[in-house]
């Protein structure tokens, strides 16, 4: 089995994507994660989630984090948002050690978590009121973000008369509304057809230009990621610890025509490398019994 | 090819099909009361005398059993005399179909015989007063407790296991018990009412807010909502509908300990006129009672599910098999809401 080298070739950077990796380490950090871990009681002893996770996200930085199913990046993403605890390690908000959920870290979940009691606007209002503010103005500001996704129309319908992708939209100017320092999307587009999917990813990148948020999104589409992502976290399973750190080379502002540009595609080899255990690696084989005749195959 | 057997698992029948068997749940069981009240040879095991010969115990109207019947009249024949004659009838416990039909306005109509005794209005009213003033006094209590208990384990933990012991205790029992403490007039068959109702509803209501929606608590969370927010702003919405349709169903639980309830102490309401009635032998007065009741129930039933309708804009179609009930009772107006 001659396993071909590993690939390089997606280190590769001009000068204008160094120089933006510059500008953006220059920038001050926002979230920052020093050797996280969690484990979980299991049957045979404790199982081990997430082992020594250290990453910092600047400001105004887009990450994805990516890796096989099993790597425990729900569990990361959780445990950011506050809504699991770590068992060692610290996370620091704009340098200062943070504790259980708030609306600093605003999150988008792959389900649709829209309040189905509450019309498109007042899921927007939420969190605005919980955090004090008067049910007039937050009105106001409620119609802002839902002007800048294009759904003022929908202001005063419910949920469930939207659609999957237009759901997701408010979800995001829901979780944009308090003002978070962090928004963080796990698999936000994961239940979308392909084709809304595209057009989110698209969304987010508009929105994310025009709104000072920095960004963290979960996804096992290696695409997504490329196309999103400043940075790519991979992670591995069992334990899950970050395998590589990618600084993606395709230069912004991204398209859809870039996903067969050289950068891309030596990006996505990569990935791809890191993610899929190549097939001769793989010792499960099925044991299947041929039960169909001879002379009628399919190749 | 859809499977077109008129009998499909979960396959609804057209909309004329449905209403059509909607109806006939109720005149099938009408038909069957007319058919053995009208049709003289099916079961009449007794026989109305209408002219009583030459037996001396017989009266014009006494109801003797046909064996009897036809045994007095073998000895009066073979003594020489003349035969009475008679119809077959039912026992007056069943009255025929258009005797209560006409009962549902005499029972209006007929007057207290006795100093104590009411108006039928009267009493159903008082009726009506107890269960509503028993079920609110319930509620009071054992809806913010259900939901304190579904929302936080601790508390479930805390109240269920004593609230699982003692609803299985009867609440008539309470009878004796609840008069001695509150006298014999209203209150104690309001509490035998909260007792039969408070104990479920806790239960019940904690169920169904235990099975809230954990990740619109989540994302409620991440918007910065504290725990009181969470409980008030997210857990309690979110299970706004069900809770409502749980108190309904509660609500149908509490009729059925009114007659309980009615008899402690001294005896009032609806059951008391249906005693009273039953002692004077106006049985058809007995059964519009019942029916007044089971009306009375389905109707409040039905009001409160077209209210709910209104109050809940965001289900698209709830469903309750009683909102369908609904739309056939009003259909234009239900569709469009």
């Amino acid at each position: 089995m001659n396993s071909p080298a590993p690939t390089t070739d997606y280190l590769r950077q001009s000068l204008g994507v160094t120089e933006r990796f510059q500008r953006l380490k220059a920038r001050p950090v926002v979230l920052e994660i020093e050797k996280l871990g969690r484990q979980f009681a299991g049957k045979n002893g404790p199982v081990t989630a997430l082992r020594d996770i250290s990453l910092k996200i600047h400001r105004r930085e887009l990450v994805c984090v990516i890796g096989p199913s099993g790597c425990g990046k729900s569990t990361l993403i959780r445990i950011i948002a506050g809504l699991d605890v770590p068992t060692s390690g610290r996370l620091l908000v704009d340098g200062k050690e943070s504790r259980g959920p708030s609306s600093e870290r605003g999150m988008v979940f792959q389900g649709y978590t829209l309040f189905p009691w509450l019309t498109v606007k007042r899921n927007v209002m939420f969190g605005l009121q919980m955090g004090g503010m008067s049910q007039l103005e937050a009105e106001g500001k409620a119609l802002e973000w839902l002007a800048l996704v294009g759904l003022s129309k929908f202001a005063d319908t419910y949920p469930a008369q939207l659609s999957g992708g237009m759901k997701q939209r408010v979800a995001i100017v829901r979780a944009l509304a308090p003002n978070p320092r962090v928004l963080l999307m796990d698999e936000p587009f994961g239940a979308l057809d392909a084709q809304t999917r595209a057009q989110m990813q698209a969304h987010l990148l508009e929105i994310w230009r025009n709104v000072d948020v920095t960004i963290l999104f979960i996804t096992h589409d290696l695409d997504e990621a490329i196309y999103l992502a400043d940075r790519i976290i991979v992670l591995k399973a069992h334990p899950g610890e970050v395998q590589e750190v990618i600084e993606v080379s395709v230069p912004r502002p991204r398209s859809a025509e870039q996903f067969n540009s050289p950068e891309f595609l030596a990006t996505r080899r990569r990935l791809e490398e890191l993610i899929h255990p190549r097939v001769d690696l793989v010792h499960e084989k099925l044991p299947i019994v041929r039960l169909t005749p001879v002379g009628d195959d399919v190749e | 090819m859809l499977s077109s057997h008129w009998l499909t698992v979960g396959k609804e029948p057209a909309a004329s099909i449905r209403f059509t068997l909607t109806v006939l749940s109720f005149l099938l069981p009408i038909a069957v009361w007319a058919i053995v009240s009208y049709v003289p040879w099916i079961w009449h095991p007794l026989i109305r005398v209408s002219s009583a010969g030459d037996v001396a115990w017989f009266k014009t109207g006494l109801l003797v059993e046909r064996v009897v019947f036809a045994e007095e009249n073998l000895k009066v024949v073979t003594s020489g005399g003349h035969a009475a004659e008679g119809e077959r009838a039912n026992p007056v416990f069943l009255p025929a179909p258009h005797q209560v039909a006409q009962a549902f306005i005499t029972a209006f109509q007929t007057k207290p015989i006795l100093r104590g005794d009411r108006w039928l209005h009267e009493s159903l009213w008082l009726s009506i007063k107890t269960i509503v003033l028993g079920f609110v006094f319930s509620s009071v209590l054992g809806v913010p407790l259900g939901i304190l208990c579904g929302a936080y384990p601790p508390i479930a933990r805390l109240t269920e296991p004593v609230i699982d012991f003692i609803r299985y205790m009867p609440a008539p029992a309470f009878g004796a018990l609840a008069v001695a403490v509150l006298g014999i007039f209203d209150a104690p068959k309001m509490a035998i009412i909260v007792i039969g109702t408070f104990f479920q509803q806790v239960l019940v209501i904690g169920n169904t807010v235990r099975r809230h929606e954990p990740a619109l608590v989540e994302a409620a969370q991440t918007l910065g909502a504290n725990r009181r927010q969470l409980l008030l702003s997210v857990i309690v919405p979110s299970c706004l509908v069900d809770l409502y349709n749980d108190q309904r169903i509660l609500l149908g639980w509490a009729w059925t300990y009114l007659i309980v309830a009615e008899v402690v102490g001294v005896s009032s309401g609806i059951t008391f006129f249906i005693n009273q009635q039953a002692k004077y032998r106006n049985f058809e007065n007995v059964y519009a009672a019942i029916i007044m009741i089971g009306l009375i129930g389905l109707m409040t039933d039905q009001g409160l599910a077209f209210i709910g309708r209104r109050l809940f804009p965001w289900q698209l179609n709830p469903p309750s098999r009683l909102g369908r009930f609904l739309r056939w009772l009003f259909p234009q107006k239900a569709v469009e809401a």
